[in-house]
């Protein structure tokens, strides 16, 4: 027998099997929830917060990030209340300032109709998603890049941002992530993962150490830009 | 030590030590890191030597306790039994002290004064702490922490005693029906805490957690309860244990209080001889043992999660609820946290009943908290008061008004998730529900004190910059929404924004509030949106006038001297950065290029000469 | 200059402290008594010893603010800006000290003699804005009495302005008598 169980999303009764979480589940009846740190494969994560719904009635209701949070018996969800749009708006309007040049970025904040760029320009390469973290230690188990400091200051890459010993270069950090995503742009994309890429920054390998590599990344707006000292 | 392995013969011993407290005569020294760092060892060593010579027949005891609470006034010396308060003292004046303490005599000129100059020598009728009901902090005055039968005499353990004789239920029962919350900031009732851990299976075993990361700036009554009476944790943690069904306890003390850290090892090792920890406590069958972790910096840790994180080893990442950590917890065990202050708690409460204590304070707001009054405030320290009084009562009487001329602004309760809360709504009762309806919270006691010379939004960006710091950074919109939260608040400050930043302020702390995970992140707004709600005319003259009130923002104010300059060069020689010159008795003139704004000028002339404008 | 590391030492360390609550946060904090700081051979011993990744160890280390991965100087001066004391002045304080010294805060001068941090509450409200440098402190600091305290921490007297009150800090006692 299986084991369900049963909640209501946007006001329909569902029944869904109970390991799923509330985003696999919305997903499921068809409900769209946009997504960033998410990726099928990985375990979720939670940080980038669009995934966020809207649970229990008010005025207890409160936001949770859908993606990691296991249905309930009784459950009340609600995916596009007044509050969740507005947090979703903020927060694309929040990575659209610090990371313009992501296309994936560009396509969610058009897709939830943001345009206005109230904050201050900023040029990062890094969201924090934890999308390469996650595979390089789930999918490839090689745990070279992880996160460090606290706050502001939170960053990811090999420890003391040398080579590492653990990466083999195999290129799926480069490939999940959704800040430079289309770096990438050699004639046949699907295959053009090279396992040696310069322009990532924070560098996980010294680039002196490879004299014939041939690069056939196209190199993205972040690391022409000169950041301000 | 000798272990006591029955209750009948701990009672005995105990019971012997009380009968001859309160008997001797002491001369007594808080020495908490305050009093420390304000010489009270030395006055300590006076002493000493003083009653070498004046009282050497043993008649009058000298005891070094932790901190009294009247932080302003150290090092001070209270005379026991009388109860007399010597403000301020100075080591020459040992003698005098042990000679009239061994007599019983006051010394009158070293008392401590009111305003009008009249001598108050009794501790109890000083402002300070005649409004004070000081079921917790009172201990510190009679309690040596590094000698434990200071604690027996002073009734300790009795409540354990209590304890042991009574049924777990019948403890959950008294701590729920007493209303204790949870005094770390919260303020979750403690019973149902204990009551949800108690029904828990024991899923490997349960763990009792102190709370004693103490992060909020401002905040340290956690320290002086550490320092001053460990075993009152001690007991505390034990009545828990019996309550809950844990058998193992953890103290998680944050690595900045080493005097703390050092008197809780030493309790629990006296405590183990006692047999009071171990594997078969008094001979009552009980199993509960004690240990300490330290912190290693880093504030979001005093989040329940993120604690759980530290404790396993890992970088301290909050975590969603549910699973709670009364279900799953340290290693996925049940787990119940509670505040320093709690915990202390606990003894007195089950020893007074939990009708009587339920008695004081306010309803649903029972008992005492400590809160300590810093900042702009004439008695600086930690006071004890029933909840339920006003913030003027606390700010006036006790505090005594404020330290300069400058008049009380507003008070900051709540530490880095809490609010601003203006002179105008003083006569709010400090409860936990009425300061989160006032936009703020009590968080762990800290209440600040700001007046006139307090800008308000360089508070907001204060906190704001604390918290883009400390947050762990994982959720996008808290770490993204802090910092930018900061940037707007620093082009307010340097007179670069516009109105419509300030709205954008408003909706981003709104949206930072309702989408992070933890704690920290859903209470970061609120010293912004409080000193919005309460302050926005400030914020306004900021942006608007390019004006700061306080004269605090340096890019919006200059420092000039004006016509009562005398010319007696007193700021030309503290000025660190050679800004002055002048001639003697000319007036003189700051350089604005030079002048850093440190305001040392303005410290020194005795002419009022300086403006800041 | 990489300080030498005693792989002996930092097993002992992983050993004892194996297991218990706290784990690596704890034998962390020995290391760093033991060296001063966290020197990247430790990290990557310690990583070894206790078969935790690399990756892990290292994320600990630069997430406490307790941990420092560089030598500090000679004297430790540690400014308090908690609340209580920003609001007596402390900013201006540290950057008086920031001025003298010509580092920012979290920086040790070239020569090695200073380090500069600041910590977020002491909890010695009533006396602020406190400054610790070495163990010792100096209350009710102000920007003019920076340079007082910076050469009195070189030539070891004590200074004039400054109150400076030896707290006795006394030296922890490692956890023998822990479970």
């Amino acid at each position: 027998m299986e084991d369900t169980t049963t909640l209501t999303i946007n006001g329909l009764e569902v029944t869904v099997d109970s390991s799923m979480t509330v985003l696999e589940a919305a997903r499921y009846m068809g409900f769209p929830i946009p997504t960033l740190c998410h990726m099928d494969g990985l375990s979720p994560y939670g940080a980038c917060r669009l995934c966020v719904v809207e649970i229990g009635e008010p005025p207890r209701s409160r936001l949770v990030s859908s993606c990691t949070y296991p249905v309930e018996p009784g459950l009340v969800v609600r995916t596009a209340s007044t509050r969740v749009l507005r947090a979703r708006k903020m927060i694309l309007e929040l990575l659209l300032a610090s990371c313009p040049q992501s296309k994936t970025i560009q396509d969610l904040a058009a897709a939830h109709d943001v345009r206005q760029q109230r904050f201050r320009q900023e040029h990062e390469d890094c969201i924090l998603c934890g999308l390469c973290v996650r595979m390089c230690e789930e999918q490839m188990m090689a745990k070279a890049i992880g996160f460090r400091g606290r706050g502001e200051k939170r960053s990811i890459g090999t420890p003391f941002d040398i080579k590492s010993e653990e990466c083999r270069l195999c290129g799926g950090c480069i490939y999940v992530c959704p800040a430079c995503q289309l770096r990438c742009t050699y004639n046949e994309p699907d295959k053009a993962i090279c396992g040696g890429c310069a322009n990532l920054s924070p560098p996980c390998i010294e680039k002196e150490g490879f004299d014939d590599m041939l690069c056939y990344m196209s190199p993205c707006v972040a690391c022409e830009i000169q950041k301000p000292a | 030590m000798t272990p006591f392995n029955t209750m009948r013969h701990f009672k005995t011993y105990q019971a012997n030590l009380c009968a001859r407290a309160g008997k001797t005569r002491a001369i007594i020294v808080p020495a908490g890191t305050c009093g420390r760092a304000s010489g009270a060892m030395k006055v300590v060593e006076a002493l000493q030597k003083a009653m070498e010579t004046a009282a050497p027949d043993g008649r009058l005891e000298l005891r070094v306790t932790g901190c009294h609470g009247f932080c302003q006034m150290e090092p001070s010396v209270l005379a026991a039994p009388d109860g007399v308060f010597y403000p301020r003292v100075n080591p020459k004046d040992a003698e005098r002290l042990i000679q009239a303490a061994a007599a019983g005599e006051i010394v009158e000129d070293l008392v401590w004064r009111d305003a009008q100059g009249k001598p108050v020598p009794l501790q109890k009728d000083i402002p300070f702490f005649a409004r004070q009901k000081r079921s917790i902090l009172g201990r510190n005055e009679s309690v040596d922490p590094e000698r434990v039968e200071t604690y027996l005499e002073s009734g300790g353990y009795s409540a354990l005693l209590r304890a042991l004789a009574k049924d777990p239920e019948w403890l959950v029962d008294q701590v729920k029906q007493s209303g204790l919350r949870g005094r770390g900031g919260a303020g979750f009732p403690t019973g149902v805490k204990w009551e949800l851990l108690a029904r828990q299976p024991l899923n490997g075993g349960k763990i009792l957690v102190c709370n004693a990361d103490e992060g909020d700036p401002g905040a340290y009554m956690d320290r002086s309860v550490l320092e001053g009476n460990p075993h009152s944790i001690i007991e505390g943690m034990l009545i828990g244990a019996r309550a809950t069904g844990a058998t193992t306890g953890i103290v998680y003390v944050r690595n900045e209080y080493p005097l703390a850290i050092e008197h809780l090892h030493l309790a629990l090792r006296q405590a183990r001889d006692m047999d009071l920890l171990g594997q078969n406590i008094l001979g009552a069958g009980m199993a509960f043992d004690i240990e300490v972790v330290e912190g290693a910096g880093a504030f979001v840790c005093g989040e329940e999660t993120a604690l759980i994180a530290s404790i396993e080893g890992l970088m301290g990442q909050p975590r969603q609820r549910p699973p709670f950590p009364i279900q799953k917890g340290i290693g996925g065990k049940p787990t119940g946290i509670n505040n320093v202050e709690t915990w202390a708690n606990i003894p007195v409460l089950i020893e007074m009943g939990a009708e009587k204590f339920a008695e004081v304070g306010a309803e649903r707001n029972s008992g005492t908290k400590i809160f300590s009054l810093v900042g702009k405030i004439k008695n600086t320290g930690l006071v004890e008061v029933p909840m339920g009084i006003t913030i003027k009562e606390i700010v006036e009487d006790i505090g005594g008004g404020p330290s300069s001329d400058a008049p009380v602004k507003a008070i900051q309760t709540g530490g880095p998730s809490g609010g601003c809360i203006p002179t105008s709504r003083f006569d709010l009762p400090i409860d936990y529900d009425s300061l989160s309806r006032a936009q703020s919270i009590m968080g762990s006691g800290g209440m600040i004190v700001m007046d006139a010379n307090t800008c308000i939004v360089d508070v907001a960006k204060y906190f704001m910059a604390f918290l883009k710091d400390e947050c762990c950074g994982t959720c996008f919109s808290c770490r993204k929404g802090t910092q930018r939260m900061y940037e707007i608040l620093e082009d307010i400050t340097e007179g670069r924004a516009t109105v419509d930043q300030l709205d954008l302020l408003e909706e981003l702390a709104l949206v930072v509030k309702d989408t992070t995970l933890c704690g920290l992140g859903q209470t970061a707004p609120n010293p912004v949106l409080s000193t919005l709600r309460y302050f926005r005319d400030e914020y306004l003259e900021h942006i608007e006038q390019k004006r700061c009130p306080a004269g605090v923002c340096k890019a919006l104010i200059t420092y000039s001297i004006n016509e009562n300059c005398t010319g007696c060069h007193a700021c030309v020689k503290a000025c660190p950065t050679g800004a002055i010159t002048g001639e003697r008795k000319e007036r003189h003139i700051i350089d604005p290029e030079k002048c850093t704004k440190c305001g040392t000028c303005r410290s020194v002339c005795r002419q009022n000469a300086v403006e800041v404008a | 200059m990489e300080t030498k590391v005693d792989a002996g030492a930092v097993l002992a360390i992983a050993n004892r402290h194996e297991g218990s609550h706290g784990a690596l946060i704890a034998m962390l904090e020995e290391i760093q008594e033991l060296y001063g700081y966290l020197p990247e051979d430790a990290l990557r011993l310690l990583a070894r010893d206790t078969g935790r990744s690399l990756v892990d160890v290292y994320g600990v280390a630069t997430f406490y603010r307790a941990f420092s991965l560089k030598p500090r100087g000679k004297h430790h001066i540690c400014a308090c800006v908690g609340t209580a004391c920003h609001v007596r002045g402390a900013a201006q304080v540290v950057q008086e000290f920031e001025r003298q010294l010509n580092i920012r805060a979290g920086e040790t001068t070239e020569d090695g003699e200073f380090t500069l941090e600041t910590v977020n509450c002491l909890g010695a409200c009533a006396l602020g804005p406190i400054v610790l440098v070495d163990g010792k402190y100096y209350s009710n600091v102000d920007p003019a009495g920076v340079k007082k305290i910076i050469k009195a921490t070189i030539t070891q007297q004590p200074a004039q302005q400054a109150e400076s009150k030896a707290p006795a800090q006394r030296k922890r006692q490692l956890s023998a008598s822990n479970m």
